[in-house]
């Protein structure tokens, strides 16, 4: 029997290409890791880097706007609130525009040639390079909407948004070039997600005599919600962590201000800005609002990750 | 070829000694015993979802290659255990050639096709004689012998399955395992691959799933009839058995169990 | 009596019109600026392209008119986006390998899988903070600072997602009858995987992987603290531990230079940029749509 089973062994494959076979799972297997490893080290590193600024500031950092590297006075309120603010209303912009785009090109209003080429063309804007889309909203959007703006002051001052003296640069202009940026993102996850919607649904409503918007929004966009949900999601993530368009076009400004007609910052422009000059206590307390910027964009994708995963489950 | 002495011929080559698998926590079969004589052909007959494409994959460890699936018990080949834990799967695969279910050449050329098995088996002889060799064999030869080039795809259904059958041949196993190798052909072409597993027979031994009892009555000289019975604790689920083992004659003539009976006379299944 | 006729003015018919233009409007809304965008950018920028501009170094800003070329940020980037393939290839390919091939439904799979995703979903900028932290401030290679490696090492973190989910995506579209069939003959793992899943998934993995490079290419946010930029040529191969100049970085250090010169350099350089990456992913479409038609089911 032993010896039968060294036979077995020996037969044709050798000792040495067994090795290779183990060799190439495992160097398979380390590889795979490295994505573990290169999070954790992320998380980590921030983490450790910003420890300096959070022992020293607390959890005040996150809600005192002074910064000042002469003083050794630190607070990012106002570039965590512009990240959170530019990110939200950059978002409810797009949904509509987005979700409305992406019905109408799932439904046969025009011919299907049509649709595919603004399919294609959404999302090939997708890979434009948001520096470039920066350079555009300098050059372009922002003298396009000057005097738009100023017409909005004008008549809405009374708004705390709008209660500033346009002068250039600002928050709405950073939260339009977001809208053009996230619009490839909601509109392809939402045409997708509503393709996934099986066409059994949209015969029986249709069947019991629904009209076609009704259908829409009473059957159709009801089980596409999840997913689309999650591709909001994820264009949120995107939205937090986006830099350069943002940094060119935001003004950056430390200076609080409510209103979206004035310089603001978020915390992805005041990294790109600070990082390459700063030292001593700055640098933790950048460290510390990268850390920030990280948990935030985190939290959003995993649970936009846990919202596809529950999606995945119903059909 | 090996297969020489009388006594040999009628060894036991494969046996299966109180085998059980489960997939994670569900036992699919339950306590097999059998064997399988070298140089016979045998088929493995049942109601779907009895088991027996798991028992036939079970015989040169393609089920490693489905998660959770665990085996108990022995499967003896050649006297050693294939589930003992210093045997390489891969080795046995070698002695144990597999014909699936869904002909798969690879996308290659009808000649690749052949030579790669034999290649990564060490094969050091004319490549191009094994090839014509082995086409012969599976009755292949004269329909491609001109276009060894073109992909295994551009053959037919059937014509790719016997190539299939040619790529396995090619590397020597001493066992063929074929799970349902016709079910996705049509009937002329069935019958040609019947045709080669009469002319393998001389060779090697063969084991057959199928679904079609007249096919394992034309071909195999033993049939196992597996079937299912539903779990003790009955919440529906099936585990399946071996019911009865014989030569194909006896099985189909004067079956032992009721069941066979039942299901060889069309009763379920 | 309820008619069967079409009825122009019943309230149903009348939304179902409202809402048709809405979403025309939508569309509109969608498509128009980024039609802008794009002939904006092909019209300005081509406007500036001059056999000089690929060869010449930029002039550093001032009130001379003649802002020089490009060459170096164009070199720079395919240096930088070569060394982030460099290191992204190999362990995204290896790495999904292991994910669709070895470890299929597992905990272990599961696990990577939701890495992958947390991973791409992190700020691009947060990847130039970590390579900062790790690579730039410790002056750990060689003593080099900023340098065109560790602008490759931050970008290849943005790429190795994109890498490992196409190679995932693309093997576990391989049929495994496929697989069996090789393992059948007794082929081992890594044969089967280099000899045919590999190569029948090739063009999936390979479209996606181009794609993932020319976003990186684009990349900017990693770059600005960790290559930063340089206005000189690049010689010879001590050049990778110095700063290193990038088409993306010229267009974000130039877009805020005051003087119009500057800001003609960089819409050159985003003519390039984009023309380069839109021809990259049209092509790839093209090619796709192309395989799609052809291939045998």
């Amino acid at each position: 029997m032993e010896e039968k089973l060294a036979l077995f062994k020996n037969r044709k494959r050798f000792g040495i290409e067994k090795n290779i076979d183990i060799i190439f799972k495992n160097t398979a297997l380390v590889l795979s890791s490295f994505v573990a490893i290169i999070l954790l080290g992320i998380v980590l590193v921030v983490f450790f880097q910003s420890f300096e600024s959070f022992s020293r500031y607390g959890l005040k950092f996150l809600v005192t706007s002074e910064w000042n590297p002469v003083k050794d006075e630190y607070g990012a309120f106002t570039a965590i609130y512009g990240t959170l603010i530019t990110s939200f209303l950059s978002l409810l912009i797009t949904i509509p525009l987005g979700v409305g785009t992406a019905i109408f090109i799932t439904e046969d209003f025009v011919p299907k040639v049509f649709r595919e080429i603004i399919g294609s063309f959404v999302e090939l804007l997708a890979a434009i390079p948001s520096v470039v889309l920066g350079l555009w909203a300098i050059f372009v959007m922002e003298p396009f909407f000057r005097a738009s703006f100023v017409f909005l002051h004008n008549f809405f001052g009374w708004v705390p948004l709008f209660s500033t003296e346009p002068t250039g640069r600002n928050s709405l202009l950073a939260i339009l070039i977001l809208v053009v940026m996230l619009l490839p993102i909601v509109t392809s996850i939402a045409r997708d997600s509503l393709n996934q919607v099986p066409k059994k649904l949209r015969n029986a409503s249709y069947g019991i005599g629904a009209s076609r918007w009704k259908t829409i929004f009473s059957v159709i966009l009801p089980a596409a919600l999840s997913g689309i949900m999650a591709g909001v999601l994820l264009a949120l993530g995107r939205a937090m962590g986006e830099t350069m368009a943002v940094t060119m076009i935001i003004g950056n400004s430390n200076a609080f201000s409510w209103s979206l007609l004035s310089p603001g910052y978020t915390i992805s422009s005041m990294l790109a800005n600070q990082f390459g000059e700063a030292d001593g206590s700055q640098v933790s307390s950048l460290f510390y609002a990268a850390f920030v910027l990280m948990i935030l964009s985190l939290v959003v994708n995993i649970f936009a990750q846990w919202l596809v995963k529950k999606f995945s489950l119903k059909y | 070829m090996i297969k020489n002495t009388k006594k040999a011929q009628k060894n036991n080559i494969l046996s299966l000694e109180d085998v059980s698998i489960s997939y994670g926590k569900f036992e699919a079969v339950k306590n097999i015993f059998c064997n399988f004589k070298k140089g016979d052909i045998t088929s493995l007959i049942g109601p779907s979802g009895c088991g027996k494409s798991t028992v036939l994959r079970s015989l040169n460890r393609m089920n490693d290659l489905i998660p959770n699936c665990s085996l108990k018990g022995t499967v003896l080949f050649d006297g050693t255990n294939i589930y003992d834990k210093r045997v390489d799967p891969v080795e046995v695969r070698r002695r144990i050639g597999m014909v699936f279910q869904q002909p798969n050449p690879f996308p290659k050329s009808i000649y690749e096709n052949i030579a790669f098995g034999a290649r990564i088996n060490g094969y050091v002889g004319d490549m191009d004689d094994l090839v014509e060799l082995s086409l012969k064999k599976a009755a292949l030869w004269s329909e491609c012998k001109d276009k060894l080039n073109d992909s295994g795809y551009s053959l037919s259904g059937g014509q790719q399955q016997r190539l299939c059958i040619a790529r396995t041949i090619a590397i020597e196993p001493e066992i063929i395992l074929m799970d349902e190798p016709c079910s996705a052909l049509d009937p002329i072409s069935t019958l040609k691959i019947e045709e080669t597993m009469h002319e393998l027979k001389k060779n090697y031994t063969i084991i057959i799933v199928t679904h079609n009892m007249q096919q394992a009555l034309r071909v195999s000289d033993m049939t196992a009839f597996f079937n299912a019975i539903e779990y003790e604790d009955g919440d529906g689920g099936k585990v399946g058995y071996l019911a009865e083992f014989n030569s194909t004659k006896k099985i189909f003539s004067s079956p032992k169990e009721k069941t066979t009976q039942e299901y060889i006379s069309g009763k379920f299944g | 009596m309820n008619s069967l006729f079409y009825q122009k003015n019943s309230s149903r018919n009348i939304g179902d019109k409202v809402f048709t233009s809405l979403s025309l409007i939508c569309v509109v809304i969608a498509i128009l600026p980024l039609i802008f965008l794009v002939t904006y950018i092909l019209i300005k920028g081509g406007a500036q392209i001059t056999p000089e501009l690929f060869t010449l170094e930029p002039n550093p800003p001032g009130d001379d008119l003649d802002a020089g070329g490009i060459n170096p940020a164009l070199i720079g980037t395919l240096i930088i986006t070569t060394i982030a393939s460099i290191i992204a290839i190999p362990v995204g390919v290896g790495g999904g390998i292991y994910l669709a091939e070895y470890s299929k439904g597992g905990p272990f799979s599961r696990f990577i899988r939701f890495g992958v995703n947390v991973l791409a979903g992190v700020p691009s900028i947060i990847a130039g903070v970590f390579i900062y932290a790790l690579i730039v401030s410790t002056k750990i290679l060689f003593g080099s600072m900023y340098s065109g490696l560790a602008g490759g090492m931050a970008l290849s973190i943005l790429m190795l997602p994109t890498v490992i989910k196409t190679t995932d995506e693309g093997l576990k579209l391989v049929p495994n009858e496929l697989r069996y069939a090789s393992l059948g003959v007794g082929a081992s793992m890594y044969t089967t995987i280099l000899k045919i899943t590999l190569p029948s998934a090739f063009r999936s993995i390979a479209t996606g992987v181009v794609l993932g490079i020319a976003r990186a290419a684009g990349e900017t946010a990693p770059l600005i603290f960790t290559a930063l930029f340089s206005y000189y040529y690049i010689t010879g191969f001590g050049d990778l531990f110095y700063e290193m100049g990038s088409l993306a970085v010229l267009i974000y250090n130039f877009a805020l230079e005051p003087y119009d010169a500057q800001n003609k350099l960089a819409w050159a350089a985003s003519f390039i940029l984009v023309l380069s990456i839109l021809s990259v992913n049209i092509f790839s479409r093209i090619l796709a749509a192309f395989t799609e038609k052809t291939k045998r089911v």
